[in-house]
């Protein structure tokens, strides 16, 4: 389903932490968000998945308003993987775990139905968490804990997936089968993702979040650029499309220096230890990244 | 059951027991031929075994009810101050003797009075910016049980050395004074409670994995709290009403099932409730028993018995933590 976030405003604690936020993902996008530590992702989130009701602004999923869905129809529509869930799981097995995301489908009365035992076999089986379904969950290690997440947001049969930082924890064989997934399921997604090589692989689309501010929008190429990469995440580094069609984001091994621009390269130099004059035109470290990608 | 109810001061012997409980129940098979022995095993044991039973089930129940509501596994009717709370009010009408009983109220009324109006506070305090929050509502819970227990302190040291006793049996618990009257009333809110708090076992389980996911699969948190600390503070005010501050159970049964059954509330909350009454049926067998023909409070056995057991079974589990 098609998901709209409309000039959201958002304070906490009287702080604003958005400002006048919109992006748009359509039917079977998926869209990247992406920003420096604190720059208000989570925060975005919370207010899709109906956690946080917006000072000003709105967010539809489809034609609705999140707040005038019921909580429980809401979250039939959108399945969220957090990034710290936090709680405490002792007891519960994995197969229970993914079985949460079947709770928006009953109310009080009503008991599971085949479908429900079909909706969880399904998501364990996708997401590859068979082998340890049987297991207590506290007992998994991070990147099998993702999985069965993931399992648990598939549960839900949801029409829009909400992933904060999905691939933490992710070796790298995981995140490309994990993110695969996820396209071959077609569903509408917004992921926020730290990886920006990974959110230019993966995404049609991405946003960019700065201070709380969209910053930029748009097709992955357009948006992450060296100027972009300089003074939202300050690193050096460019998006190149490659010969097989991938676009690929390679960084430089040397962090600009604070309040550092991209055009001020001559004037900083002197402070910064390389001696490289013109770093982003030869990248050590996107050449391991593109070989690596190769193979994948 | 039916041993615990023929165990007692006068043994009676089981066929008997039966034959009486049968005949009262469903009316079949003859009028028992000693009314004596008639009247102690219908109008003496078999309410005080049935009442231990209910009063096992309410505190496991709202002990496992509790654990979750707060994320926090220490919780239990006690440390949320509930039992306290109705610690006050019975001893209030246990020492104030004539006066409070001009007001009308018995000494179990002023527990359960006790137990919600401590559950109301620790509601109101628990809440920040209009949410509940776990930690806040356990912190809560034990600052008005101080309250609640330097209050009955106080209260106690006006107390003649009679009605220090009194209070002393009533604090450690005791189902000794069980009468068919009350019964019924106490079954039904031990069994609807625990039914309603078993239909909830779905959105207990999201709250297990955490407030903000809970969230994201459709439970409005907040209000889900609300409802729960209500129908634990009324299972809990209901219970200790009748049979005093037993503790312990409340925070064993519901970590024993966890552990050897599961957490899936749906399944716990039953078998917490029978392993409740189970254990207080044991518990008030051997209250009778141990030192007869006097009797032991049941709070003193719970522990005693319990913790050792609890600690075994800690040592025996993995997956904790
Ligand atoms: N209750 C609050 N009161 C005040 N500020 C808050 C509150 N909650 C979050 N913030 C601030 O809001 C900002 C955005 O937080 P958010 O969690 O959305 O960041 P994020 O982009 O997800 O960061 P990260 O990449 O580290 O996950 C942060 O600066 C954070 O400190
Ligand atoms: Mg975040």
């Amino acid at each position: 389903m098609k998901l709209t976030v409309d000039q959201l405003h958002i304070t906490l604690d009287r702080t604003p932490i958005l400002h006048n936020v919109s992006l748009e993902a359509r039917e079977g996008d998926i869209v990247g968000l992406v920003g420096p530590n604190g720059s208000g992702k989570s925060t975005l989130l919370r207010a899709v998945y109906r956690s946080l009701r917006p000072a000003e602004g709105a967010v539809r999923i489809g034609d609705d308003d999140v707040w005038a869905l019921s909580p429980r129809a809401a979250a039939r529509r959108t399945g969220t993987v957090l990034q710290d869930a936090g709680g405490n799981t002792t007891g519960l097995t994995v197969t229970e775990i993914v079985a949460l995301g079947r709770a928006p489908h009953h109310g009080l009365l009503s008991r599971d139905r085949a479908e429900d035992h079909q909706a969880v076999t399904d998501a364990v089986d996708r997401c590859g968490v068979r082998p340890f379904a049987d297991r207590d969950y506290a007992s998994l290690s991070g990147g099998e804990r993702q999985r069965v997440l993931l399992a648990r947001a598939l549960a839900q049969n949801p029409r829009l997936l909400v992933l904060d930082e999905l691939t933490n924890h992710l070796d790298i064989r995981a995140r490309f089968e994990l993110l695969d997934l996820i396209r071959a399921t077609g569903i509408t997604t917004l992921a926020v993702l730290h990886d920006l090589d990974l959110a230019a692989r993966l995404c049609d689309h991405v946003v960019v979040l700065h201070e709380g501010a969209v910053v930029a929008a748009g097709p992955v190429l357009d948006v992450l650029t060296p100027k972009i990469l300089a003074d939202v995440f300050g690193v050096r580094a460019r998006t190149e499309r490659h010969g097989d069609g991938i676009i690929r984001v390679l960084y430089e091994a040397q962090p600009l220096a604070d309040e550092e621009a991209l055009e001020d390269d001559s004037r900083s130099e002197g402070t910064r230890p390389r001696p490289a004059p013109e770093p982003a035109r030869e990248p050590p470290v996107g050449a391991a990244s593109t070989s690596a990608n190769e193979k994948g | 059951m039916i041993v615990s109810i023929s165990v007692g001061a006068v043994n009676v012997r089981l066929t008997d027991v039966w034959g009486i409980v049968l005949h009262h129940v469903t009316g079949a098979g003859s009028a028992p031929s000693d009314p004596a022995l008639d009247q102690i095993v219908w109008n003496f044991r078999a309410p005080r075994v049935v009442l231990a039973a209910l009063v096992g089930a309410g505190l496991a129940v709202a002990g496992a009810v509790l654990q979750t509501l707060v994320s926090n596994p220490l919780a239990d009717p006690v440390v949320l101050g509930f039992s306290y709370g109705a610690t006050l009010g019975a001893v209030l009408v246990i020492t104030l003797g004539e006066g409070a009983a001009l007001a009308g109220l018995g000494v179990s009324a002023a527990a359960f009075i006790g137990a919600v109006a401590a559950g109301a506070l620790v509601f109101a305090l628990g809440q920040q910016r209009g949410r509940l929050a776990p930690t806040r509502l356990v912190l809560a819970g034990v600052a008005v049980g101080y309250v609640f227990l330097s209050a009955t302190s106080f209260v106690q040291l006006q107390a003649t050395p009679n009605e220090l006793r009194t209070v002393m049996f009533w604090m450690l618990g005791s189902v000794a004074g069980a009468q068919w009257d009350q019964l019924p009333a106490v079954t039904v809110v031990v069994l609807s409670t625990t039914v309603l708090l078993t239909l909830f076992g779905r959105r207990l389980n999201t709250l297990l994995a955490g407030d903000e996911s809970a969230t994201a699969l459709g439970v409005d948190v907040n209000r889900l709290r609300a409802v729960l600390l209500i129908l634990s503070a009324l299972l809990t005010g209901t219970v200790v009403a009748v049979a005093g501050g037993i503790g312990f159970v409340g925070l064993m049964i519901p970590h024993l099932v966890r552990l050897t059954l599961g957490a899936d509330h749906r399944r716990l909350l039953p078998l917490t409730a029978l392993l409740g009454a189970v254990y207080m049926v044991l518990v008030d067998l051997l209250s009778r028993t141990l030192t007869r023909p006097n009797e032991l409070p049941l709070g003193i056995i719970t522990a005693f018995l319990g913790a050792p057991f609890f600690l075994w079974l800690l040592r025996h589990t993995k997956g904790l933590d």
